[in-house]
């Protein structure tokens, strides 16, 4: 298989802090990749060079072969730990949102049929990760898990080339975090996603991904420790059992 | 039970907040009873009847020179340039914060100048106002607006570059532009803002009305009291006094009311 992203020779730094250094790799399309790797070694800053929040210093990403824009886009979706809802916004309006930028560039306004469409199909997106039935709540008035399912129905709907999570299930507690793992893995195979999720948890990187990528300092100055980046130290391809019949009741909000 | 933790329920604060309010009643009418019972004529602590026919009399019998109601005419006058000065404040905070908050390079283009005009006490202007503009209704709205909208623009500005990097960022991957973000992610989450910013420029802008007025004016609430302070009218003055008050509470409370109806989100719609 081809890559769909590829980073060849990136490196980070900010100013004469180096970050991440000589990162080499390829992602094939329909891979979930989970990144783990200490505090401070550049995992959420990997995730944003690719999301296109911040550039790397040196190196060059292509996503589909084409060179990343310098900004962030509708190719690459993106799930924060927190703040990736509107708190202005129901549930719906919140998934509608991304069919109305790119269909009213003006007003970013849907009327009529054509509101009743996207609609639609915000609520469809919403039933399948199990909020059918919170679509007139705000976001202040759901949990933190549901928030999480919603900035995941928001992201999708974009059917983005690649799905970045950043710690997506870290501030949720261990029961909400299986049903979400479950949910997770449903919508990777259901929607032909490609996932890059950063995880402190190291058993969620090895129970959800297909390959596990691990990041750290090769090498360590004692004297000036920020001279030296961070880089993919292990990468390690797993082999998944082939995908067993879920059991229907997991899908619970 | 320690005093952090008690709770106080509504009744019980209507009565707790009552009883300063009517001490203080209870002694401006005791030091008033005995001023009178020394001198009948006594302007300066005038008792509540004296206060209700004097106010009575400018609300229902017209004025000898202009024939106008004065209470009401002073009322309608002073209402009419707060509200334009509040008006014209409140769509140039939340045209100017707006762009300044979420547009970088027009943070940096204009946001010293604001700054700048933020810094000067408007009062100051007032003189340049009047040169520029005459002594008529321009220079009075323009003290207002100068006096409020830049605190409101900062406000608004602030709070809108304030609002969390992963909300833009995220608008940006659902395919959303700059205008877009403006107009559908910065300006509904400025808007309860801009309410508290007005709320908060109330009592300045209330401030400036009656300077303004003060200094040159021939009707408005302000107008009024400086004049009749000639005669030493208490019995006018006071009244004058709590009516602006009044006014002031009840914008307030409208204010906060539009912003429950209107953003129910922000205020921590119920779970």
């Amino acid at each position: 298989m081809s890559a769909l992203l590829s980073l060849r020779d990136v490196w980070v730094e900010y100013g004469d802090r180096i970050v991440l250094e000589k990162v080499d790799l390829d992602v094939t399309a329909g891979s979930f990749v989970s990144v783990v790797g200490p505090s401070g070694a550049g995992k959420s800053t990997f995730l944003r060079v690719i999301l296109g929040q911040e550039q790397a210093t040196r190196g060059t990403i292509t996503l589909d072969g084409a060179p990343l824009p310098p900004e962030c886009g509708p190719d690459r979706g993106v799930v924060f730990q927190k703040y990736s809802v509107f708190p202005h916004l129901t549930v719906l309006a919140n998934v509608v949102f991304g069919l109305e930028c790119t269909a009213a560039p003006l007003l970013a306004h849907l009327f009529g049929a054509k509101r009743k469409a996207a609609e639609a199909e915000a609520a469809e997106m919403l039933a399948a990760v199990g909020l059918a039935d919170s679509m007139h709540l705000y976001p202040a008035q759901m949990s933190g898990g549901m928030q999480q399912r919603l900035a995941i129905a928001q992201a999708l709907i974009k059917r983005p080339r690649i799905l970045l999570l950043d710690e997506p299930f870290g501030a949720l507690d261990p029961g909400i975090r299986a049903d979400m793992h479950a949910l997770i893995t449903k919508l990777w195979r259901q929607y032909d996603l490609t996932v890059i999720m950063v995880t402190h948890d190291i058993r969620e990187a090895f129970t959800l991904g297909t390959r596990v990528l691990a990041l750290d300092k090769r090498r360590h100055d004692p004297h000036a420790p920020h001279r030296f980046g961070a880089t993919a130290v292990y990468d390690l391809p797993l082999v998944k059992p082939a995908p067993a019949e879920e059991p229907a009741a997991e899908d619970e909000a | 039970m320690r005093w952090v933790n008690r709770q106080i329920g509504r009744r019980q604060a209507f009565g707790l907040g009552a009883i300063p309010i009517a001490l203080l009643a209870i002694t401006y009418l005791i030091a008033s009873a005995q001023r009178h019972a020394l001198n009948p004529a006594d302007k300066i602590l005038p008792l509540p009847g004296a206060m209700a026919s004097a106010i009575w009399k400018m609300m229902g019998t017209p004025d000898a020179l202009s024939g106008n109601l004065v209470f009401w005419a002073d009322t309608l006058a002073s209402l009419q340039r707060l509200g334009l000065g509040l008006g014209i404040a409140t769509l140039m905070a939340l045209l100017v914060g707006l762009v300044l908050g979420a547009l970088p390079p027009v943070r940096a283009m204009f946001g010293p100048l604001v700054t700048g005009i933020a810094v000067i006490p408007p009062i100051a202007l007032l003189p340049i106002l009047f040169i520029a503009l005459g002594l008529g209704e321009t220079a009075k709205v323009a003290l207002i607006v100068i006096g409020i909208a830049p605190v409101m623009v900062r406000d608004v500005a602030g709070h809108v570059g304030a609002l969390p990097r992963e909300q833009i960022v995220k608008a940006q991957t659902l395919g959303a532009g700059s205008w877009q973000i403006l107009l559908r992610v910065a300006l509904p989450q400025a808007l309860p803002r801009l309410i508290v910013a007005l709320k908060l420029a109330l009592g300045p802008a209330w401030v400036f009305l009656i300077s303004a007025e003060a200094i040159a004016s021939d009707v408005g609430l302000g107008y009024r009291i400086f004049l009749v302070r000639r005669y030493l009218s208490m019995d006018v003055i006071i009244p004058y006094v709590a009516w602006i008050a009044l006014l002031a509470i009840v914008m307030d409370i409208a204010l906060s009311k539009l912003s429950t109806k209107a953003f129910p989100w922000a205020h921590g719609a119920a779970h």
